[in-house]
């Protein structure tokens, strides 16, 4: 076991990309039993920065010094061995391994040709006795959720020798009731002298767990100083280097023509259970209805049956009167179903097909857009530059292919397309997950402008503050039924919360 | 804008250069083993087809055909399926020509030979087809099935030749030559230069490229084969049917190599016979590949290795180098040809090379 990072410095790191400098000269410090945020929006030099610290990537210039002594971190087995362990943001777990094998893979070393999974699960006891974190030993990873998975990968940092933790956005994939677990359990490991650096860009839990806190911004470190001494409006105005406000809902709807209904659908999910059972909801027009649940619960097939991508065994869709149910995603698009869709990059975008082409994906085949089965590329060149400038996507050009963008102008592409074809109903799945603030924002702005228009908004999130600040009503899904639908008034987080866990009658819980 | 397209130009020739020279330098170790001067082989090989009209002429019978099966293989790429069974596609093309050809042996050449290309075109259509809907409806990967299916062509061609279509005069003579009879004048591709085997297919071949071109790029049908082919996803959530759109790729691809069957039999041989393919099923994947899976880039790729090919026959026949080097150093070429694919595909790569060559300003965005 290594010796304890009482302090670790680095000092002026930079680091380039071709065309990036992804850090700036940038100085950041710690003590032991303390623990840092790293806050930026994407592409601020967060990950870089810590790449740099875990020896993943070697800054140009700039030193590391750990208890004042300078240190060279090449690899992440040297970083290991000065104590620092990182759990990554895509999780680093062998799926077809139980938990034991996971952690014994980190501890090879003394003997190539053998896994030693006693030495490991004796390990993995000792630790998650010490901090209370539980977790089945002989568990296949594939077998477990997301935020028990990110348990394992503590533990195995842990079992590592760790007594430096770097998170990368740990809480990206967690429901709420297990992110406020990890703040507990990151506080606990704090305060067995432990340091950690907690990189993210959600305000709230960096409020909720940091002592002290690092700004970044476009490479460069704006701002450094103690959490408590700042509200988390004046943090968001130094992560994106400008006033933010995140839109909210003003005045409640009074819409009471049903634009989409959704009659006691069951439909199968991947793996042959019933993943929406006898589901049933009703939007309407110029609403935004939000879905709130544990991701799994029957959202994505919700999404997808209503467009047509997958079918139900029984039950009805109707899209402004008109059955929908079990057609093609094609004549639900023509029948005015707008679709944004959980995966931007592979399912919304086309990443290697140029902007054009991807503004132009659910009308190329109409005209003026193509004529007789020939593409008009005059007038789909106007549409596209056009589009660009409305929704202020940022790219070189309009031959730029889409893997290229930022998330959050791969998201305005979407959007401007599906917007502007002036849809009746538009579902949005976890429409601003993995976007930084200014996009979320502006993503907001036109889920609420579509909503003045009259349109159908549903929108599927697991995160309850984007829902309570424009949804007019809040259904929530749990185990692909419909647990109960609140209105925004009488909506909380603390009734969400239970009814995502699935738990409707608050009297039984105590 | 145009700077910078001509520095990215530049940037592709001098990493093909490399890769062909490092190949070439593997290659000259195997001909020093061989006792063979590398320096006056590689001045044949390279010189001498293109310093006179026989050279120049076989290089394009040659490429006429891998323009072809390059275009067939570009289309199932583009729609996300790799095609290795162009040599399958090619036989069964040739033979459906053949029989066609032999049918009809007095049709006006302005009829017959459309109907031949055709019925190649058919054929081959067939044969790729297969693979195309076991991949979508029953999941058979198609790199197996393809492959699998070359074999099965190739004996159901061989058995059709040496049998039932095989040339009456062989077996009257009996000499027993596993070929077809010479096909009538009228099912003959006209040559295109005096004295030459030179013939019109590789106007053909020039035309269809640019129609595939137009198909790929310009038409809805070609927007949405590319869509399920880069992301089938995506396609699905547009509406795209990608299942049958992939069975429309591999009869395409099919159909192309079929039709490069034809024109060996219409432009070159004028009978169906045992080695019609020459491996073109197999160089036209590197051909596609070469010409960066795009049908105007696949024009010139072609002739280039037409160049290899007859370089190497050249070769071959004027310092006695044993044929099994020359298919190891077009092996290398190809091989060095394939991995530089990464200096183009890998954008950090490309920009670090670029700008050590002082062909981009660092900070200069690669959007390509």
């Amino acid at each position: 076991m290594s010796e304890i990072i009482r302090k670790l410095e680095m000092r002026k790191i930079t680091k380039k990309f071709p065309g990036v400098l992804a850090c700036n000269n940038i100085d950041i410090h710690l003590k032991s039993g303390e623990i840092l945020a790293l806050l930026g929006e994407n592409g601020a030099g967060k990950t870089t920065l810590m790449n740099v610290l875990f020896g993943l990537y070697q800054p140009e210039h700039g030193e590391i010094f750990i208890n004042d002594k300078k240190v060279i971190i090449n690899s992440p087995s040297t970083a290991f061995k000065y104590g620092i362990g990182m759990v990554h943001q895509h999780f680093m777990l062998v799926p077809n391994l139980t938990v034991v094998e996971n952690v014994a893979l980190g501890l090879i070393g003394k003997r190539i040709f053998k896994l030693n999974l006693n030495e490991a699960r004796s390990k993995i006891l000792e630790v998650s006795k010490l901090y209370g974190l539980s977790v089945h030993p002989d568990a296949y990873i594939w077998q477990l959720s997301v935020g028990e998975q990110q348990r394992v990968e503590l533990i195995k940092v842990l079992c590592l020798g760790a007594n430096l933790l770097i998170l990368d956005e740990p809480t990206a994939a967690l429901t709420p009731q297990e992110t406020d677990e990890l703040i507990i359990l990151l506080k606990k490991m704090a305060e067995n002298d432990r340091s950690i650096i907690f990189i993210s860009h959600k305000l709230n839990e960096v409020k909720a767990v940091s002592n002290r806190v690092c700004v970044l911004r476009n490479g460069s470190l704006v701002y450094e100083g103690k959490t408590k001494e700042h509200s988390v409006a004046a943090l968001a105005e130094k992560m994106a280097g400008r006033e933010i406000s995140m839109p909210t809902l003003k005045e409640k709807s009074k819409a009471t023509t049903p634009i989409l209904e959704i009659k006691n659908v069951f439909a199968k999910g991947n793996k042959g259970t019933m993943a929406l059972d006898d589901f049933s909801l009703t939007v309407n027009k110029g609403e935004i209805v939000g879905i709130a649940g544990v991701s799994g619960n029957g959202q994505k097939e919700l999404a997808d049956v209503i467009n047509g991508i997958s079918h139900i065994e029984s039950g009805k869709i109707l899209l402004h009167n008109k059955e929908i149910t079990n057609q093609s995603p094609q004549k639900i698009i023509n029948k005015g179903m707008g679709y944004i869709p959980e995966d931007r990059i592979h399912e919304g975008t086309i990443s290697s097909f140029s902007v054009k082409e991807n503004i132009i994906m659910k009308d190329y085949n109409k005209t003026p857009l193509s004529k007789s089965l020939f593409l008009q590329n005059k007038v789909i060149e106007d549409y596209s530059l056009e589009l660009i400038k409305n929704y202020n996507i940022k790219c070189p050009n309009n031959k730029t292919s889409c893997g290229s963008l930022s998330g959050g102008n791969v998201q305005k592409v979407i959007l401007a397309r599906e917007l502007s074809r002036k849809p009746e109903m538009l579902i949005a799945s976890y429409p601003i997950r993995g976007l930084d603030i200014g996009a979320a924002e502006y993503v907001h702005e036109q889920l609420l402008e579509a909503r003045k228009e009259n349109v159908g908004v549903l929108l599927i999130s697991e995160e309850l503050d984007e829902l309570l600040d424009i949804c007019d009503r809040i259904a929530v899904i749990y185990e692909g039924k419909i647990l109960d639908i609140l209105d925004r008034d009488i909506a909380t987080k603390s009734k969400l919360g239970l009814l995502m866990a699935g738990i409707k009658d608050e009297k039984k819980v105590i | 804008m145009k700077k910078k397209l001509y520095n990215e130009t530049i940037y592709r020739l001098l990493i093909i250069a490399i890769a062909i020279f490092s190949a070439l330098f593997v290659g000259a170790i195997l001909l020093l083993i061989a006792k063979t001067n590398p320096l006056k082989a590689y001045h044949i090989m390279f010189t001498e087809p293109l310093s006179g009209k026989f050279g120049l002429t076989e290089i394009l019978v040659r490429a006429a055909p891998l323009m072809l099966v390059g275009l067939g293989i570009a289309i199932a790429f583009r729609s996300g399926i790799i095609n290795i069974g162009g040599e399958g596609q090619i036989m069964i093309g040739a033979i459906f020509g053949t029989f066609i050809a032999l049918s009809f042996p007095d049709l006006p050449t302005y009829i017959l030979l459309p109907f031949i290309f055709i019925a190649s075109f058919i054929g081959g259509a067939i044969w790729g087809g297969i693979a195309g809907w076991m991949k979508a409806y029953l999941s058979v990967n198609e790199i197996l099935s393809t492959i699998m299916l070359n074999y099965i062509a190739f004996q159901v061609y061989m058995f059709l030749i040496r049998g039932p279509m095989i040339d009456p005069k062989e077996v009257s003579y009996g000499t027993g030559v596993p070929q077809t009879a010479l096909l009538s004048k009228n099912a003959w591709l006209a040559r295109i230069v005096p004295a030459s085997r030179l013939h019109a297919g590789i106007i053909i071949a020039v035309i269809l490229a640019i129609c595939v071109y137009i198909f790929l790029w310009k038409t809805t049908i070609g927007y949405k084969l590319r869509a399920a082919g880069a992301e089938a996803k995506a396609a699905k959530y547009i509406g795209v049917n990608v299942k049958n759109y992939l069975v429309l790729a591999m009869l395409l691809s099919g159909g192309f190599a079929g039709m490069a069957g034809a024109i060996e039999v219409c432009g070159v041989h004028h009978r169906g016979l045992e080695s019609i393919s020459a491996g073109y099923g197999f160089s036209g994947i590197v051909v596609a590949l070469f010409g960066g899976l795009h049908p105007l880039g696949i024009i010139p790729a072609s002739a280039v290795f037409g160049l290899l090919i007859v370089g190497a026959d050249m070769m071959q026949r004027s310092i006695t180098v044993p044929a099994s080097i020359i298919l190891a150093i077009q092996g290398l070429i190809i091989l060095a040809i394939v991995s530089s694919q990464i200096f183009f595909s890998n954008i950090a790569i490309k920009e670090k090379i670029m700008t050590k060559l002082k062909l981009m300003k660092p900070g200069d965005k690669d959007d390509s």
